[in-house]
């Protein structure tokens, strides 16, 4: 059953992380794919991630479709115009992709070609207005198209904010989001139920199936990392503890338990999960074992 | 220097819509000799909103509105009108509508929008900076500007990147879009959050041909202006309001 008819037909859904590979080498990309296929409902394909040049989202989505693991193409707006972001979306149809997320995307001074133009002709609102007018049979030009996609278009929110501002503009984007077309939404990692319950207390009214996101920890040294480092994730200290306490050998145990933990509390507030285990997508059955997925 | 032309007056007019109750201010420095918002364009634009069944409470043109202290002084005897108004209208650059609308405790809207000169921009000691966008957006915003209070100058709302109010880019920066919600909120105008965005026009951010080689300012053409084809004379030593595309170029 694909994604789509999945979160359309009320049914819990699951996706997980899929990352292209920097180089040219596809044999872990073949082997993560054995492994998730059949297991999740779909695999999110990054976009040149925290701004790190890797191989094309278009082409490791197209053999995702090739090998039976339905993608989620993620499109930033950092390196595409709006007549490339068109011509790749027409593109990634042909090739059997239905499902796009659309992001605005990290700015290439954090990456690892700070050297680079960002584009940002769109945002992730006109972003979700191009696909949206793509399925209407137009361009964003208002040309004619010679057959229409249909594609099911994903968007993002952020859990915790830690101002007033900061969350009613995260529930205000939401909105614009959800009227340029979003059918679905995935967060930003959550590690605090609570913040989670408080967002989906709005959310749930706007009707648009949410799938929470988890990233399952590995160090405490990395959950802080992710606290200094990147946009919208915290990772309150109590965890940290138990990740510092845990036994070399144990701490990947300890992590995968306390991430399908973290599915169990939230999974009854949203209509699906998104499991981000980046290059530990191996991992990903084992956690939804755990947590009765 | 900084250029800037009329919006269109429908657009003017739009947002305008729910107040019927308008102050309107102009500026004696660029604006004045762009032909976008000096004492005669700031009279026209009274007739013109008049006509349409908008109550003007008063106007007045300042001399320099990107400065904040002189917008401060220049609307102080302005106090009573000002407050009469439901919203105020400034015929000026992005920067000069900016200081406006951190100065009023009002929803202020751009009159005008800020054209790219490919340069010569000069430098203002307030915090305020203009994209030169020429399609203003101030009035989704609470008069901050997204191109330039964002870091990543992003028009449909804030990137969730933001800590404790700081960018993520740098935590020396305020989060542009935290300042325009509280903005917003504080003059009581916080559903111009759902205003839906159209994708900028990027033509409209590049120089255009003509404004490359304009010469329109350049110093060579003082004391004695190019002839404007106007019929109205210029002010002694001011540029001329006349469409820079139609002058003869400067050697």
């Amino acid at each position: 059953m694909s994604l789509q008819s999945k979160l359309e037909s009320g049914q819990f859904a699951v996706s997980c992380e899929f990352g292209p590979v920097k180089g040219v080498d596809l044999h872990e990309v073949y082997e993560n794919l054995e492994i998730l296929k059949g297991k999740v409902d779909a695999a999110n394909v990054t976009d040149q991630q925290s701004s790190i040049m890797r191989m094309s989202g278009l082409a490791t989505a197209s053999i995702c479709v090739q090998g039976g693991l339905e993608p989620i193409y993620q499109m930033t707006c950092r390196d595409r115009n709006r007549i490339a972001i068109q011509s790749d979306l027409l593109g990634a149809w042909a090739l059997g992709i239905k499902n796009v997320l659309a992001l605005t995307g990290d700015m290439s001074a954090r990456g690892d070609h700070p050297q680079a133009k960002d584009v940002f002709d769109l945002d992730s609102v006109t972003l979700l207005q191009t696909i949206a007018t793509l399925n209407g049979g137009k361009d964003l030009s208002g040309n004619e198209l010679k057959g229409s996609p249909a594609f099911f278009p994903g968007a993002v929110v952020k859990v915790e904010n830690d101002t007033e501002a900061s969350f009613e503009l995260q529930i205000a984007k939401m909105q614009k989001k959800i009227a340029a077309g979003a059918k679905f939404f995935q967060t930003q990692a959550c590690y605090i139920p609570k913040s989670f319950e408080k967002l989906m207390k709005r959310a749930d009214k706007f009707g648009v199936p949410v799938m929470v996101g988890v990233i399952p920890l590995r160090t405490a040294g990395s959950a802080r990392y992710m606290n200094n480092n990147v946009a919208g994730i915290y990772v309150p200290d109590d965890l940290i503890d138990i990740m510092a306490k845990a036994a070399k050998e144990d701490r990947e145990k300890v992590g995968i338990e306390m991430a399908s933990n973290l599915i169990k509390q939230m999974k009854g507030m949203c209509q699906g999960v998104h499991i981000m285990a980046v290059a530990w997508e191996k991992k990903v059955p084992e956690i939804m074992a755990l947590a009765g997925l | 220097m900084l250029y800037s032309e009329q919006k269109h007056f429908d657009e003017i007019f739009a947002y305008l819509e729910k107040n019927k109750n308008v102050f309107i201010v102009g500026c004696d420095g660029c604006a004045q000799s762009s032909g976008s918002g000096g004492p005669k364009q700031v009279e026209e634009m009274k007739q013109k909103l008049t006509d349409a069944g908008k109550n003007v409470t008063g106007a007045k043109v300042v001399a320099f509105l990107c400065s904040k202290a002189l917008v401060k002084s220049g609307l102080r005897g302005r106090v009573d009108q000002i407050q009469a108004a439901d919203a105020v209208l400034v015929l000026t650059c992005g920067v000069g509508i900016q200081a406006v609308a951190t100065s009023l405790n009002k929803p202020v809207y751009p009159g005008c929008n800020t054209v790219n000169l490919g340069g010569s921009r000069g430098e203002w000691e307030g915090s305020e900076r203009c994209f030169e966008c020429g399609q203003c957006l101030l009035w989704h915003t609470g008069g901050i500007c997204p191109l330039t209070a964002c870091t990543k100058s992003l028009i449909s709302g804030s990137c969730g990147g933001a800590k404790n109010g700081k960018c993520e880019i740098s935590q020396e920066r305020d989060c542009g879009w935290e300042l325009i919600y509280n903005r917003l909120k504080e003059r009581g105008n916080l559903e111009r959050l759902n205003d839906m965005m159209r994708p900028l026009d990027q033509r409209k951010l590049m120089v255009r041909p003509e404004m490359i080689s304009t010469p329109r300012f350049a110093l060579e053409n003082f004391p004695k202006p190019p002839a404007p084809p106007a019929a109205e004379a210029p002010k002694a030593g001011a540029p001329a309001p006349a469409n820079p595309s139609k002058e003869v170029k400067a050697k």
